[in-house]
């Protein structure tokens, strides 16, 4: 054992149920580093320094603080051992100051004395003075920007007495302005001797902030280096993987006429920030087109847009000839537009009802469905009966709640609603999401289907292995805009993935 | 695939740390977590709050020095055993099921309508108000035009609870029973001021209603047509639901409405129209009271019914068969609770069983999402 490393993880596997999130991960970090944990969402970096913080519990493997074997069951524990972290979202009471929030918690006696919290005011400033991280300490946190907050976060594990201080994705709420400033903070930090982990997929970051880098990509830890040893096309390289996706089981069709066509589109976010940025993109009849990104550039949005549910506020959206209706649903679902929803449960199905009702979402209002505002009960049970035979739904009948079916089948169900319209284009959003290997295949095997009809599919999906293996065209995208696109014949991981992480020079470079 | 968001209670808000001991048994081997699979509405909740809330209340009863079996055989003697109870217990049902209608609708759909005593007195005072401005309209006509002008007040009371809710994000738990007080101290002022008898002797009440003005009545029972306006608008809600395209869009919208957004529903009209629909329920109920029971416009007529039927919506699970049960039972507490005066116990009690039912239905949606499971 080496007593220079302030944190070890050995051989560490995590299972949620039958997903193995981390896979014999070894980790270790020295005091006075800034450690970058670096992969795209779902590589299980959040999950490891969940476990490092106590949040989760290891299925297997041990834990190592300063040489010394750690028992990590809760947060306290891992608070004990100087252990702190900061999550995305935040950790604090809104309407508490940030004073109040960061002593919280806090064991003393029933009589604190009056002058308990001016003193813990002086040495919570005096701390936030010292690492450069300013706010007001006697506001409530919901007068507090964004960037204020986290800074109480940090303060917060730092007055806890924090020496190992981990990061989850701190940039992502900032602006780069604020971003700069942090990483002007954690130099401090280091300068201390303390260990700063943190985690991020964005690679300009990592250069600009860490000195060295631990590269996870599916659970595994792939490459870890210190950052003079690497460049950011190696660290691309590394975290989007080398193996190609397996062969493409069809063959290159002849393009159809043009389907969809977004032209110059902005679309604001529930928040008011831009999410979509003047994009413009198109869909041929017959071609699946995949959207490559990193998840919150802008894919959720272009997926609302399409199928209705959020409006956009500049440019055209054509679509079959025409122009679409700006923000209704149900002139999206008459036009033709499917929609695979990012998450079934929550939006796709209803899941105390049973098959019948959620096979009816789009379809209810049309004659064979229902008549003068009447269901067709009869009818649809038959009809539901032979969609449920037709996609292998398997279900021990027609009015169970589909809440307890398995994944794959809802997915299946799903499927089966959406194709039984015959729509012209499917918007599918993460669709393979937390399915088995079996039912991703089927899943691929229907949008294969829909294509070879001279039906289109727009494949949203933060699996790249999944977008390049069934995609005719892959656009990516960055930042709300389209950086880049690429026939099925260019698709190339190691470009896809520097195009992914906002290096727009790749081209270049590359050339 | 999105990474794992640490969720601080995430298996186990009331977990105890693993024994090591094998074997052994120990309480902290166990702990009660989230089943995330369970839904909460398990169908016998509704059976074991009754059961749990009538050993609550014995024990109440017996600290009182009265042995509870003989109160309840009293209590239910009282409103199930003769004919004279039955029928007073049906009329105590009529408006409890019509109110109770009214919220389960407003529950379908997530809206939580507690304004029904307010629009039960909206319209009420509506039904009254035809009596008093129109006494000389012909008799045909008057009981349809009560029916209309009751049910057309309640829905706009209840209207003035679903509008800011669906313009203004304003909570509909504070408008609606804000509007409560609002309706009942108008109430008030009527029965107290313009519309006073003056032929009542200082009676805060409406002149008495003339025959044309009452609904009629079965025999010489005090059960009137209400029991039957009751009874059409269950059948009816129990079609709409099931055989309707509006009622299969009311199920989508209160199974998952983030679903039902995706189907292409309007979920801000739903909410207007439902609410027009409970309100205008309960308005009814207020019509049928005065018309059916009190022949008058009268302080203090509900007992508290418009509150009453959010128990009897939420231990029917808002099913329609289970509406008409439960508001039977809850109007045979009633008269039963006036029949324990005779010996001696206040006719709260009634009130204290509904109260623990309540409770009970509440703690047992919640308790039942929750399963005890061995740590290893």
């Amino acid at each position: 054992m080496n007593e220079s490393y302030s944190v070890e993880m050995r051989q560490i596997v995590k299972q949620f149920g039958t997903v193995v999130a981390n896979d014999f991960v070894d980790f270790r970090a020295k005091p006075g580093q800034i450690h970058a944990l670096l992969g795209e969402n779902g590589a299980g970096k959040s999950t490891m320094m969940c476990m490092l913080s106590g949040v989760y519990r290891p299925t297997s493997g041990e834990i190592f603080i300063h040489g010394e074997p750690a028992k990590i069951r809760s947060p306290k524990d891992a608070m004990q051992l100087g252990v702190g972290m900061v999550f995305q979202n935040f950790r604090l009471v809104q309407t508490l100051t940030a004073a109040e929030n960061i002593v919280l918690g806090e064991k003393s006696s029933f009589w604190r004395g009056a002058k308990w919290m001016s003193n813990k005011q002086q040495e919570i400033e005096a701390i936030a003075e010292h690492f450069g991280l300013s706010f007001p300490v006697n506001r409530p946190i919901w007068q507090l920007s964004v960037g204020e907050q986290q800074r109480v976060e940090i303060v917060k594990t730092l007055y806890r007495g924090a020496n190992l201080i981990i990061l989850d994705e701190p940039t992502s709420v900032l602006t780069p302005g604020e971003a700069e400033q942090l990483f002007a903070t954690l130099q401090h930090m280091k300068a201390e001797g303390k260990t700063v982990i943190l985690t991020t997929h964005k690679l300009k970051e990592v250069m600009a902030a860490s000195d060295h880098i631990s590269v996870m990509r599916k659970g595994k830890l792939i490459h870890s280096m210190g950052k003079t040893d690497t460049n950011e096309r190696e660290l691309a390289k590394l975290m989007v993987g080398k193996e190609l996706g397996e062969s493409r089981p069809f063959l290159p069709r002849p393009q159809g006429r043009r389907l969809l066509e977004v032209q110059q589109v902005d679309v604001y976010a529930d928040h008011g920030r831009k999410s979509l940025d003047h994009i413009s993109l198109h869909v041929n009849e017959g071609e699946i087109v995949g959207v490559a990104g990193v998840a919150g550039n802008g894919q959720k949005e272009l997926a609302e847009v399409l199928t209705g549910l959020r409006s956009w506020k500049k440019g055209t959206i054509y679509f079959n000839g025409k122009a679409l209706k700006n923000g209704s649903v149900r002139a999206a679902i008459e036009s033709g537009i499917a929609h695979v929803p990012e998450n079934r449960m929550k939006s796709g199905l209803a899941g105390s009802l049973g098959i019948v009702d959620n096979l009816l979402f789009k379809s209810y209002r049309t004659k064979e469905r229902s008549r003068f505002g009447f269901l067709r009960i009869g009818a649809n049970r038959s009809w539901s009966q032979s969609l449920v035979e037709q996609f292998d739904v398997k279900t021990p009948g027609l009015e169970t709640p589909v809440q307890q079916l398995s994944g794959g089948n809802q997915q299946k169900l799903l499927f089966a609603r959406e194709v039984h319209q015959e729509p012209l284009l499917m918007v599918a959003v993460h669709p393979t999401q937390g399915l088995d290997v079996g039912a991703t295949e089927g899943v691929h095997r229907l949008m294969a289907e829909m294509r070879d009809e001279g039906k289109s599919v727009l494949l949203i999906s933060e699996d790249l292995d999944e977008v390049i293996q069934l995609s005719d065209r892959i656009v990516v995208i960055y930042n709300g805009q389209i950086a880049a696109e690429v026939t099925r014949e260019e698709a190339d991981r190691e470009k896809i993935g520097m195009y992914m992480a906002g290096l727009q020079d790749a081209e270049e470079e590359a050339g | 695939m999105s990474d794992h968001k640490p969720v601080l209670n995430k298996g186990g808000t009331l977990s105890a740390e693993a024994s090591h001991e094998p074997g052994k048994w120990n309480w902290r081997s166990y702990r009660i977590e989230l089943d995330s699979s369970k839904k909460g509405s398990a169908w016998w909740i509704p059976i074991v709050s009754v059961l749990l809330a009538l050993v609550v209340c014995g024990i109440f009863i017996a600290a009182n020095g009265m042995n509870p079996f003989p109160v309840y055989k009293k209590m239910f003697t009282g409103a199930f055993g003769t004919s004279y109870g039955l029928t007073e217990t049906l009329v105590k049902t009529i408006p409890l099921l019509l109110c109770g209608l009214g919220v389960a609708i407003a529950y379908r759909i997530s809206v939580w309508n507690i304004g029904a005593e307010g629009q039960f007195a909206a319209g009420a005072m509506a039904a009254t108000a035809v009596t008093i401005y129109f006494p000389n309209m012909p008799g045909i006509l008057v009981i349809p035009a009560m029916i209309v002008f009751s049910i057309a007040a309640g829905g706009i009371w209840g209207l003035l609870t679903a509008i800011p809710r669906t313009y203004f994000q304003v909570n509909e738990l504070v408008t609606s029973l804000m509007l409560n007080y609002v309706a009942l101290l108008a109430m008030d002022y009527f029965v107290f001021g313009p519309w006073k008898d003056p032929k009542g002797m200082n009676f805060p009440g409406t002149p008495m209603f003339t025959d044309a003005q009452s609904l009629p009545v079965l025999g010489d029972t005090r059960l009137h047509l209400g029991l039957l306006f009751g009874l059409i608008a269950i059948v009816l809600y129990g079609f709409f639901i099931k055989y309707t395209r509006w009622g299969y869009e009311l199920r989508l919208i209160g199974a998952n409405s983030e679903a039902a957004k995706n189907a292409g529903i309007r979920i801000s009209r739903h909410i207007l129209l439902v609410m027009l629909i409970s309100g205008g329920l309960a308005g009814l109920a207020g019509m049928a009271e005065v018309s059916g029971v009190t022949h008058r416009l009268m302080y203090g007529i509900s007992p508290g019914y418009g509150y009453t039927a959010i128990i009897v919506a939420w231990l029917a699970k808002l099913h329609p068969i289970g509406l008409v049960v439960s508001s039977f039972l809850f109007g045979g507490l009633i008269v039963g609770g006036y029949s324990v005066q005779t010996i001696g116990l206040p006719s709260s009690i009634s009130e204290m069983l509904q109260g623990a039912i309540l409770f009970f239905l509440i703690a047992g949606g919640t308790v039942s999402k929750f399963r005890l499971r061995r740590i290893r």
